[in-house]
Parts: C-alpha cells; sequence; structure tokens
C-alpha cells in the first residue's frame, strides 16, 4: 500500500480525493490515544468483575455469596435475582414468548455467560471475590450444531422457541417453479460455514454511574451504534431515554461491528452501579472477550440453482438455516436479512426461493461483525458458480460474465428489492483482469501443475452493500406483523457545523469511528466547502446523547460514513456557506451565488481583490448578529439530519432495499497447496472495487487491506470452535488463531469508479467488502488446486490432508491400539490394571472407608462419609504448574464385593469441572495378591477446557492414574517403591 | 485476569533460591523470563504463594562452554542466546531451534531453562534437549543431580523436579565433527505451538530423530538410514499416539512425522556431508 501524501502542494480546494496524512496518528502514533481505559474516572469508581459460566447448558441451583460479600474492599455482589428485580429484559428481535437477560436469571445457556457480578474496590479484589462465589449447577445436554437443534427430542434452550427455531420464513420472488421445472440443470451446494469473530485489540470498556435522585443512568462505554441501541438499553434499565446518558470516549481501539454487542454488558454494569451506589468500572479482559463479547453467525446453507446450457442461472433456492446462539440480542437475526436485498449478488437472476430459519444453540450470541451477513451467503454463491463452471465443463469465468448484471441496467431492482445504485461490473471485470494480470497467473498454474505441483486459481464477483435501511430487519416479520408494528425505514445521518467567534470551524457527527480516521475526511470535506485546509478544520466524533445530535441510526456501521456521514457533514457545511454568502454578498455589493470561498478568502470573481478574509466573514454572527440580512437568521450553526429516499420499508411482497449503495467487487488469486504439509501459500492476489467516488486512497486501501486480513483469517485461521459438549475451545489467542503481519500478504487493489447517484459525494462503502468476496476467492482457488467439490471453513492443512493423502495405511501389526478418545468429543476413555500385595478383601475394605479414601484421592482433605457408599471432600489437584481446589463427590455403586464396584466421582472448581466413572474389578492371584483392573471414561470442561484444553486430557488421565496408584500404595503398605515403578506402567496404560 | 495474592522475593544468590524453595512447603515457584508463568498467574491457572526471582542471581546468568558441553544458566535469556556470536558454531540445533521460539518480544524476556521448566511438549527447546541428549542441572538444599532430557520430562508439562529443586542449568553436548543437524517446525503461524517439530542429529554412528508437539512429552528415536527408514517413521509416527486437538487431527500429526520426520533426517545426513566437506578443506 502507498499513501499519496501530497497535501502541501495543493493550493486550494480539491482535498477530497487525495491522501492527506490522518490527524488521529500523530496522537495515536505518540501513545496519546485517549481510550476509555486512559480516561480519569469519578472519585470513589468501583471496579467490576464478571463470574461466567463453565457449563454450555445447566441450570443454576444455588448460588452462594455471603463469603464474597464478607470480603474486604467488596461493595456489592450481583446476580440474576438483584438484575431482575431492577431490570427488564433485552427486548428480542422476533414476536415470541422469550427473554434475553444480561445475565443468566436460572439457567445458564453458553459457556461464558454472566451468572455473578463483584464489585470492589480494585480488579484484583473482585476477582477474589468472584473466587468466594459458590454456585450450584446441574448440567442439561447442550446443543451445539444447528442441525442438531433442529432434530426431535434435541435439548430446548427457550420455551418460547419451540425445536429451537426463533424464526422460519419462506419467500418467492418470480417464478422459482417454472425455472426449475424447465432448466436442464440443477446444480447446488451445501454449505456448513463456520464462526468467526473480527476480535478488536481494545476489548469492551464501560463506567457506569446511577444518580438515585434523578433516577437516571449516565454511563461511558466504546459501544459503537446504531444508537438504536440506546433505546434497548434504556427500556431494560426501566428509564426514559432521557434518564440515560450514553456517552462515548475520544478513542476506541477497533470494533468492526463487535462493539455494537457491549449492550448487555452496559445494562449489567449500570445496575450493577445502582447496587453499589458508586461509579462502576469494567474492563473485559481477553479471556471474557473471547467467551463472552460477541461472533458472526454460523449458518448451515444449501443453495440450489437451475441453470440454463450456456451457465446462465434462472433461479434461485437458497434453503438458510442461521444460528445465532444462546439468544437471539439485538439486532439479531438481522444478519440474515441485511443481505436480503441482494441475494442474487452481482447477478442478474429473477426467480429466487428463500427459506430463511434462525435457531438457538448453547453457544455465544451472535451480533454484528464486519461482513455481516455477507460472507454466508457469498460463501455458497461464489462456490455454486465455481461448480457450475465444473458441472458444465465451463470457465468459471464465463459463468460470471453470462449472469452479471448488465451496465445499461443501472440503476438496478434486484428481485428481491434491493435498488443497485450504479455499476459497470463487466468494464470493471475486465480491467481486473487486465490489471491484476490474469494472463500471467494462468501461466503460472500451467507450469506448476506441469512440474507436478498443486496451484489453483480462485474468483469471486461479490456486491458491497452500505448504508442499512432501517427498516430491513423487519423483513424477518410478515406483512401483517409489520402493518401492525408501523413502518420502521431510513439511515439517518447528523453533522453540525459550527461557527465560533473568532471565526474558526469545528464539525460534529454521530459516526463513532473506531479508528478509521472519520476526522481526517470530514476536515476534508469541509475545507473544500469553505475553501480552507483541513487543518483549519476541528472535528470532534465523540458522541454524548444528551448534549449531541443523534439519531437511531447513529454509529458506526454498515459501512456508512464515506457515503451517509461524511455526504451529511458536505451538507451543513454548504448551507452554512450559503448563509454566510449572503452575509459577504451585501458586505461585497455582489450576488450571493456568485461569490466563491478559496484560499481562506471570499470574494467575487468578476473582482477577487476586493476579499473578505472567511475568519472575520465567519466570526460575524456572533459580533454583529443585529447587521445580519433577515433571511440569514444566524450563522452559527448547522445541524444536517439528512436520509436518503430510496430507504423505504419492506413493501407486502417482502421486497426490501436493505441498502442504499452497493459496491462491486471482483477478486481472483493464485495459491499453492504443499503436497506434503497441505500448508497453502496464496501467490498472488487481485481485488478490483467499485465503491463509488473515492475520499481518500490511503484510507480506502486501508479499509481493503483490513478487510482482507481479517477474510484471510476467516479463511485460513479462525473458527471459534465448540466441543459437542459446549465447551468452549478457543478462549485465547493460542488458539484462536488471527492472522499477524506475517500470515498477511499484500494484496493488489485496483479501481473502477462509477459514482453513486444516491449519495451526496458519490461514495459507497468500502469497508466490508472483501471480507465477502476473499473467504470464498481463496476457497475457489484451493478447490481448484485440489479438484474438490466441497471445501469447509477454515482451510485448516490438517483437514486438507485427506483429500491430499488419502486413505492412510495400517498400523504395523504390532503397534496396533485401541481408538483414542478426541479432544472434540471431550470425552476420556483409559484403562489400566496392576498387581497389588493386598487380598482383595482388603483392598474392598479401604474403598469403603473415608479415612483411606482421604489418602487415595490425590490432594484430598476433609473427606466426609454422606453414607456408606457416597462421600464428599475438598480436594487440590495440580498438574504440572496448573494447581486448582476443587469440591469432589465420590460414589459407589453396583457393589458386588469384594469382586467389582463402580466409581463415580465428579469435581466443580474455579478452573473447570470432571465427571467420570470407572469400573474396578478384582480378582484373587494366589494368597495374598490382587489382579486390579479398570477403565473409566470421563469428562473434564470449564475454564481449563477453554484455555488449556492441550492440557486437560493429559491432565485428566494423570489424576485418574494418581488414584489409582494411590490406591495400589495404599492397599500394599509397605513397598512404595514397587509402586513407584508402577506409576509408569499406569501411566503408559491409562 | 488479575492474579491471586502472592508473596514476591528476589534472590541475590543461589542459596538463598534454594532456602526459600526449601522453606516454602511447594508453595514456591521460581520466576525467570514470565513468559509462561505470568500469563498462568493472570489466568489464575497457578497460585503459588511466592515468586522467587531469579534474574538477579549473577551464577545463573552465563553460558558455560567447557569444550564438550554448553551449559546453560537458568538466567540466560533465549534472545541471548540466540544472539550470542559463537551459538551457531558451538551447537548448531540451537541455533537452528531458537529463531522458532514463540516471537522476539518472548524470546526477549523467556529464559532457556524457563521453557524447560514449562515442558510445553510443543516447545522447541525441550525438543533440542531430547535430540541432543542434554542434560537437566537440578539443586536443591539437600543435593545436586543431573538428569537426562527423557528422563526429565515425564508428561504434558510435567517433570521430575522435585518441588524444592531449582533448574540450575541444562547442558548440551557441543557440536561434534561428522555430525550433522537438521530442524523443521511445522505450526499454523509462525510462532505458534508446534503442531509437530522435528530435530534430527545425523553422525556416523547413528541417525536420531526427535520429535515434539506430537505426544505428551519429546520423543527421540534412533532411525535406520536404509531403505527401512519409511518403515521406522511409520512405526515411529504410531509410536507417538498422536491425538486430534483442534488445530491438526491425530492422523495429520502421523503423516506429517512420515513426510516431514524423512526430510529432516535428510536434511541432517547432507548437513553432516556439508560440514565434512568443510572440515576437510
Amino acid at each position: 500500500m502507498t499513501l499519496d501524501v501530497h497535501a502541501q502542494t495543493v493550493g486550494e480546494g480539491g482535498w477530497v480525493g487525495i491522501s492527506i496524512p490522518r490527524v488521529e496518528d500523530a496522537a495515536l502514533l505518540a501513545g496519546r490515544g485517549r481510550f476509555i481505559d486512559d480516561l480519569g474516572m469519578p472519585p470513589g469508581t468501583l471496579h467490576a468483575a464478571i463470574l461466567r459460566s463453565p457449563h454450555a447448558h445447566a441450570t443454576i441451583e444455588s448460588i452462594r455469596t455471603d463469603a464474597a460479600r464478607a470480603m474486604p474492599g467488596v461493595a456489592a455482589i450481583l446476580t440474576g435475582t438483584e438484575l431482575r428485580a431492577l431490570t427488564t429484559s433485552l427486548v428480542v428481535g422476533v414476536k415470541a414468548p422469550v427473554e434475553c437477560w444480561p445475565m443468566a436469571i436460572d439457567r445458564v445457556r453458553y459457556v461464558g455467560e454472566p451468572v455473578a457480578v463483584a464489585v470492589a474496590t480494585d480488579r484484583y479484589l473482585a476477582e477474589d471475590a468472584l473466587d468466594a462465589i459458590e454456585v450450584s449447577y446441574a448440567p442439561l445436554p447442550a446443543v451445539v450444531a444447528p442441525l442438531d437443534a433442529l432434530r426431535d427430542g434435541a435439548p430446548l434452550l427457550h420455551e418460547g422457541f419451540p425445536g429451537n427455531i426463533a424464526s422460519d420464513r419462506s419467500f418467492s420472488y418470480g417464478d422459482p417453479d417454472g425455472a426449475f421445472a424447465s432448466a436442464p440443470h440443477r446444480i447446488g451446494v451445501d454449505v456448513d460455514y463456520p464462526r468467526n469473530a473480527c476480535t478488536p485489540i481494545e476489548t469492551y470498556g464501560v463506567v457506569a454511574e446511577y444518580d438515585p435522585a434523578l433516577d437516571a443512568y449516565d454511563v461511558l462505554a466504546n459501544f459503537q451504534g446504531p444508537f438504536s441501541i440506546h433505546a434497548v438499553i434504556a427500556r431494560a434499565l426501566r428509564v426514559p431515554g432521557n434518564r440515560l446518558r450514553l456517552r462515548t470516549p475520544p478513542d476506541s481501539g477497533g470494533s468492526f461491528g463487535v462493539k455494537q454487542g457491549i449492550f448487555p454488558y452496559i445494562v449489567l454494569i449500570a445496575v450493577a452501579a445502582r447496587l453499589a451506589g458508586r461509579p462502576v468500572k469494567w474492563i473485559e479482559d481477553r479471556m471474557e472477550h473471547l467467551a463472552g463479547a460477541v461472533s458472526a453467525t454460523n449458518r448451515v446453507t444449501r443453495l440450489q440453482a437451475a441453470v440454463a446450457e450456456d451457465g446462465r442461472i434462472l433461479a434461485l433456492d437458497w434453503d438458510q438455516i442461521e444460528d445465532c446462539g444462546a439468544h437471539l440480542r439485538a439486532p439479531e437475526p438481522a444478519t440474515l436479512y441485511r443481505m436480503h436485498g441482494n441475494m442474487t449478488g452481482a447477478y442478474a437472476i429473477r426467480n429466487l426461493r428463500i427459506r430463511n430459519r434462525v435457531v438457538v444453540t448453547n453457544k455465544l450470541p451472535t451480533g454484528l461483525n464486519r461482513g455481516f451477513g455477507g460472507p454466508q451467503i457469498y460463501f455458497p454463491l461464489e462456490r455454486l458458480i465455481s461448480r457450475i463452471a465444473a458441472t458444465l465443463g465451463l470457465d468459471p469465468l464465463a459463468v460470471v460474465r453470462r449472469n452479471l448484471v448488465p451496465a445499461d441496467a443501472f440503476p438496478y431492482r434486484t428481485a428481491t428489492g434491493a435498488l443497485l445504485d450504479s455499476g459497470d461490473y463487466r468494464a470493471a471485470l475486465d480491467v481486473a483482469l487486465r490489471d491484476g494480470d490474469h494472463e500471467s497467473l494462468l501461466a503460472r498454474r500451467a507450469a506448476a501443475r506441469v512440474e507436478g505441483r498443486l496451484y489453483g486459481i480462485g474468483y469471486a464477483a461479490v456486491v458491497e452493500p452500505s448504508v442499512s435501511n432501517m427498516g430491513y430487519i423487519t423483513t424477518v416479520l410478515t406483512a401483517a406483523e409489520r402493518r401492525r408494528a408501523g413502518p420502521k425505514n431510513g439511515a439517518q445521518a447528523t453533522a453540525t457545523i459550527t461557527l465560533d467567534p473568532v471565526g474558526s470551524v469545528s464539525v460534529h457527527v454521530a459516526s463513532v469511528p473506531q479508528g478509521q480516521g472519520h476526522r481526517t475526511v470530514l476536515s476534508q470535506v469541509v475545507a473544500d466547502v469553505f475553501g480552507l485546509r483541513p487543518s483549519d478544520i476541528r472535528v470532534v466524533t465523540e458522541l454524548d446523547t444528551a448534549k449531541d445530535a443523534w439519531s437511531i441510526a447513529s454509529g458506526n456501521y454498515a459501512s456508512r460514513f464515506a457515503p451517509a456521514v461524511a455526504g451529511a457533514a458536505q451538507i451543513a457545511a454548504t448551507r452554512l456557506r450559503e448563509r454566510l454568502a449572503r452575509i459577504a454578498a451585501a458586505q461585497l455589493n455582489a450576488r450571493a451565488d456568485e461569490l466563491v470561498f478559496s484560499a481562506g478568502k471570499v470574494f467575487s470573481p468578476g473582482n477577487p481583490g476586493n476579499a473578505i478574509p472567511f475568519t472575520r466573514l465567519a466570526a460575524t454572527g456572533h459580533w454583529a448578529p443585529a447587521t445580519l440580512p433577515e433571511e440569514v437568521e444566524q450563522s452559527l450553526r448547522e445541524t444536517v439530519f439528512w436520509t436518503p429516499p430510496q430507504l423505504d420499508a419492506p413493501n407486502d411482497a417482502d421486497e426490501v432495499n436493505s441498502s442504499l449503495c452497493h459496491g462491486f467487487i471482483f477478486d481472483f488469486c493464485g495459491v499453492e497447496v504443499d503436497r506434503d504439509t497441505g500448508e497453502i501459500r496464496l501467490d498472488r492476489y487481485v481485488t478490483m472495487h467499485d465503491c463509488g467516488r473515492i475520499l481518500h486512497p490511503g484510507m480506502v486501501a486501508g479499509q481493503i487491506t483490513g478487510g482482507f486480513a481479517h477474510a484471510l483469517g476467516a479463511a485460513l485461521l479462525e473458527e471459534q470452535s465448540y466441543a459437542p459438549d459446549g465447551s468452549l475451545l478457543t478462549g485465547t489467542l493460542a488458539d484462536y488463531l488471527i492472522p499477524t503481519a506475517r500470515e498477511v500478504p499484500e494484496p493488489v487493489i485496483l479501481h473502477y469508479e462509477t459514482p453513486s447517484p444516491f449519495t451526496p459525494l458519490g461514495a459507497k462503502g468500502v469497508g466490508e467488502g472483501n471480507t465477502m468476496s476473499t473467504p470464498v476467492c481463496i476457497a475457489n482457488a484451493v478447490a481448484d488446486a485440489l479438484g474438490l467439490a466441497d471445501i469447509r471453513l477454515p482451510l485448516l492443512p490438517s483437514r486438507l490432508s485427506e483429500a491430499l493423502h488419502g486413505a492412510e495405511p495400517q498400523p504395523p501389526h504390532h503397534e496396533a491400539r485401541p481408538p483414542q478418545a478426541t479432544q472434540g468429543e471431550r470425552t476420556l476413555f483409559g484403562r489400566g490394571r496392576a498387581s497389588v500385595d493386598a487380598t482383595p478383601e482388603q483392598l474392598w475394605a479401604m474403598l469403603l472407608d473415608p479415612a483411606l479414601l482421604a489418602r487415595v484421592v490425590p490432594g484430598a482433605d476433609n473427606v466426609r462419609r454422606e453414607s456408606d457408599t457416597r462421600f464428599r471432600a475438598e480436594v487440590t489437584l495440580g498438574i504440572g504448574p496448573v494447581r486448582g481446589r476443587y469440591r469432589a463427590e465420590i460414589a459407589l455403586s453396583d457393589l458386588d464385593p469384594p469382586r467389582a464396584v463402580t466409581l463415580s466421582g465428579s469435581v466443580d472448581g474455579a478452573l473447570g469441572f470432571g465427571r467420570g466413572r470407572g469400573r474396578l474389578r478384582l480378582v484373587p492371584v494366589g494368597q495374598a495378591r490382587t489382579e486390579l483392573t479398570y477403565d473409566y471414561e470421563a469428562a473434564v470442561g470449564g475454564k481449563i477446557a477453554s484455555i488449556g484444553g492441550r492440557l486437560l486430557d493429559g491432565a485428566a488421565r494423570v489424576v485418574i492414574g494418581q488414584f489409582f496408584e494411590s490406591l495400589a500404595v495404599q492397599a500394599s503398605g509397605r513397598r512404595p517403591s514397587l509402586w513407584r515403578r508402577l506409576l509408569r506402567l499406569f501411566r503408559r496404560r491409562a | 485476569m488479575k492474579p491471586a495474592r502472592f508473596a514476591y522475593q528476589r534472590a541475590a544468590t543461589t542459596e538463598h533460591v534454594l532456602e526459600a524453595l526449601h522453606r516454602s512447603g511447594g508453595e514456591a515457584r521460581v520466576i525467570a523470563g514470565g513468559q509462561s508463568l505470568v500469563p498462568m498467574l493472570n489466568m489464575r491457572l497457578a497460585r503459588p504463594a511466592l515468586l522467587v526471582d531469579i534474574m538477579h542471581v549473577a551464577a545463573l546468568s552465563h553460558v558455560d562452554d567447557d569444550g564438550a558441553r554448553l551449559i546453560i544458566g537458568a538466567g540466560v535469556r533465549q534472545r541471548d542466546l540466540e544472539m550470542r556470536h559463537d551459538t551457531a558454531a558451538r551447537q548448531p540445533l540451537l541455533a537452528m531451534a531458537l529463531p522458532w521460539l514463540g516471537h522476539v518480544q518472548t524470546r526477549s524476556r523467556g529464559t532457556v531453562c524457563g521453557s524447560i521448566a514449562h515442558a510445553d511438549p510443543s516447545a522447541e527447546l525441550p525438543l533440542v534437549l531430547t535430540a541432543l541428549r542434554g542434560e537437566v542441572h537440578l539443586r536443591s538444599r539437600r543435593r545436586a543431580r543431573r538428569l537426562p532430557a527423557e528422563a526429565f520430562f515425564t508428561g504434558m508439562m510435567v517433570t521430575a523436579r522435585a518441588e524444592d529443586e531449582l533448574i540450575e542449568a541444562v547442558s548440551v553436548p557441543a557440536v561434534r565433527p561428522g555430525t550433522g543437524y537438521a530442524f523443521r517446525e511445522i505450526s499454523r503461524r509462525h510462532g505458534d505451538f508446534a503442531i509437530a517439530a522435528f530435530a534430527a542429529v545425523a553422525d556416523e554412528k547413528e541417525l536420531r530423530l526427535a520429535i515434539g508437539g506430537v505426544a505428551e512429552t519429546p520423543k527421540a528415536r534412533v532411525l535406520p538410514t536404509d531403505q527401512g527408514l519409511d518403515d521406522a517413521l511409520d512405526t515411529f509416527a504410531w509410536n507417538l499416539e498422536a491425538r486430534d486437538d483442534l488445530h491438526a487431527s491425530a492422523r495429520y500429526r502421523r503423516e506429517l512425522v512420515r513426510r516431514i520426520g524423512r526430510e529432516v533426517v535428510l536434511a541432517a545426513i547432507r548437513d553432516r556431508e556439508a560440514r565434512a566437506l568443510k572440515e576437510a578443506t
């Protein structure tokens, strides 16, 4: 990426379109950014820590907080009981009798769900208090995969969502039945799109305060919008909107959508502040973020196409099963409906069937993430194009060309209702192939294949929507439900320009940037309007709902800044300039509409020598308001609320213009796959963008490169993984792998500009497109390299190994071993044997004696006999460096004295839980020896499963081994050295 | 992610360290570079009552070269060894492996002996120590002893170190004439835990391959150099009892042992020949 910095050489005007240095960077590069955790806090601010569920699904039987409340420095403990008393459930996006609380009330539904909040004088003490809270859970079966959630008899998450289905809607546009009946080919793909998240470098942060005198909350949070959520938070806190002041800090360290998902935590911390009677601060840590922030949706899709001989797509049939995790949080199921207008992508396809089901599972709830719904539809759609080409023996490019929306059709109304604003897709594609040197890529593939190397080329063509219609989500409702609820539509942007008494210009917008550089671009836009330099313009972007102009559409999402917010600022500046021109016209004895604002002066083109300095003119409204021409009223401040007329509410035919702008992207790439390791090397990646008018080329390149990096992560590395029992397996950045600078090659970025006719500046959004195009482009290339029809993300070398290496030969005979449980199953199996210098009767007596049991259970003390066959104990277990204290229960059953017994055990503690049962058999050998054999199965989970899964299985084996080892040691009573040696035997066999 | 309360002691001499370990009854942990221990403290996975900081003990902070061995003290940081002028000349395998440890930032803090003490089965230094038949030098108030690598690593993050013992140093044999070395690691990103890591040593007598990241500890085998190599690698692959995890299947790991294991032993043989040529000229 090269940054064209030629600001100094540009004399006047024309700032928009060049890459001036970002005004944000001086502070950020010097470490002077003002992020939420950098800001001073009100005196007496307390700190919160959150206790989170180790279980994917369980009933909370009891929460004991007395010990935690009694700890020094602890001010309050908040549980579901207090939360329910002080708040109302968060609204749910579909009509269903379902509640959605920011913290579990009586049941947990995903690992990481908040269960209690401790508030103390510092975070250390708050976390100490969490250790002292005792929660008793009764585990329930969990459901993780969306298809499993739909099965008969699947564990039910919410009574109000029968069959775990939150929504099931079917749509039809054109004549899909006719098209499928008459088409010569029916070609389809099945896709299981994985879960991932955008992982901003700065996590969530909230500082909340409650004023009991006013019954009002004051919240500072690095929330990103949309501010429709302000209404959701106020409702949950049971206050009118004017009693919830929500402010954002000056800087925010990335969001990509994710910081929309902070709102349940705003409610939680606000209530904690109310309970504690003092301000409360909470900064989310990275482990909390990975387990409990927000994820993109995973989706199971079957996409079928009716296809003509020449590759033309006559109809599409979408069947989408969207997995929103454990709760349907606002604005979900928006991920599914954001793309509703452009379910045909860049193609002119008139006939569609769509079935959209939304299911809930025992996983982290979903929300906004860069690309929001795009990756999930373009992966099937562009895999389908590739499959059509392979099936019909066509060049994939020919299939793309044959189906693209033609240039003369814009603005083009899609079958599902989107109005594609502008574009010339075929021309953009041709320029991309030419300037991206597609020919050389074909030559590289041919040469590689001659040498026996695995090289493939992939393509993707997508439409990138931006500026969301606030009404698109209501497509999830039926037309009748929408009529009852009243219309929702539009995408209001606000901007305020202020002139001060020395005539300098300030801009305020409600765009809540999270690092993008909004301040720089607005200074360019406004400088151009007033004939000033960008450095003359001060831009403020932090938002205070109590003071600033904002609307529900305010915020930083749906790539709306350049098309909507920057445009609103330009309109506001232009209106203020018109007022100033009228004032100047009187002074210059000229016509207002002919005046020129340039180089800090205002003058008539016929008489440039007679100029008024801009600052003096701008100050007039302060110093001499009585001199203003009557129709000017004031010249101090202009606030603009802009909404595009094209964004109507969905109509009765369920057609919706879901977004205002539609950029076009055409990508292609070459990859090579290593035959031995399955490692993927991206040889070249070319990405062509039509994002309308480019306001700042450097920032556009930055957005594309950033989106590309996120997409590369989704394609190759990232998946938020859950075991079948719902344990989170990617609880740290050692397991949730995000690309670093080393893994991200530089893409070739090309542009083809067709300005949007619907936005003030002609700009379209560009922030998300590559997250939609790149994953499938890379997958198409890898599929081409390996000749695969089915391919799943992320493209793990280990997964490709099956295709690369064929069936694995059997192990050499003497090495044959029973199959091992995999970590994914989260169940361990093992067996072992030993011969012990004791009789079966002696061994048997031990098993029923708490005192002896205390010596046998590793790390146990305080063993209490609950009944003849049931014991409780406190145990300290340590494996290597990991040490924790647990509550243990041991029960004996199926007693067959003195021959066999079943031992069941469970442990629960801060680090996790484990349950297991094993059958122990005692067979006498000679006079005083016993052959002891055991087999067991055990399941382990919780915190340690999320952060040290590798360690966990080994640890459980060691603990179980230790148990039987010490059983043998205790039984023999006299020859520990022998048992030391046996330990090795146990470990090897167990 | 804040640690539970602990006491901190900065030791000035080895004796202070040993005394603190002796008195603590297993509740103390040595802290050196802190690159594994501090995250475990913050996650409250480890909750020692006392941390004994050994980075100010002068006696532990240097590398000794007695001609036959490099003896690397407990305070020697990974980056120091990597940047030392003669590490590559004195033990090429160490120099090959060091750039693969985490990242420059973690190597700049992390110590060689700390990685050995942590005994992560995917870590490079335990693998190198195993491949080279290195030794771990343990000392307590009671005794001093040396354990061969394979006896020291007893399980995943579990070692033969007693609670009151300090890893005073590790030692590896210095380069020997007529010996070749090779190292390779397969991981998902550079700096990640190895899916499989390979270290091979080839001399006139034997061809030795050690593999990390697959079994619960690094494992080494002497392999034949003739056409029996593939069968021996296959047997080795199955013997390691690989498991599936998030990042790789057991089967993929076996494939890597067969394919990359072969590449790495051949690379070690080529390295031996190249060194022999260099020694001859």
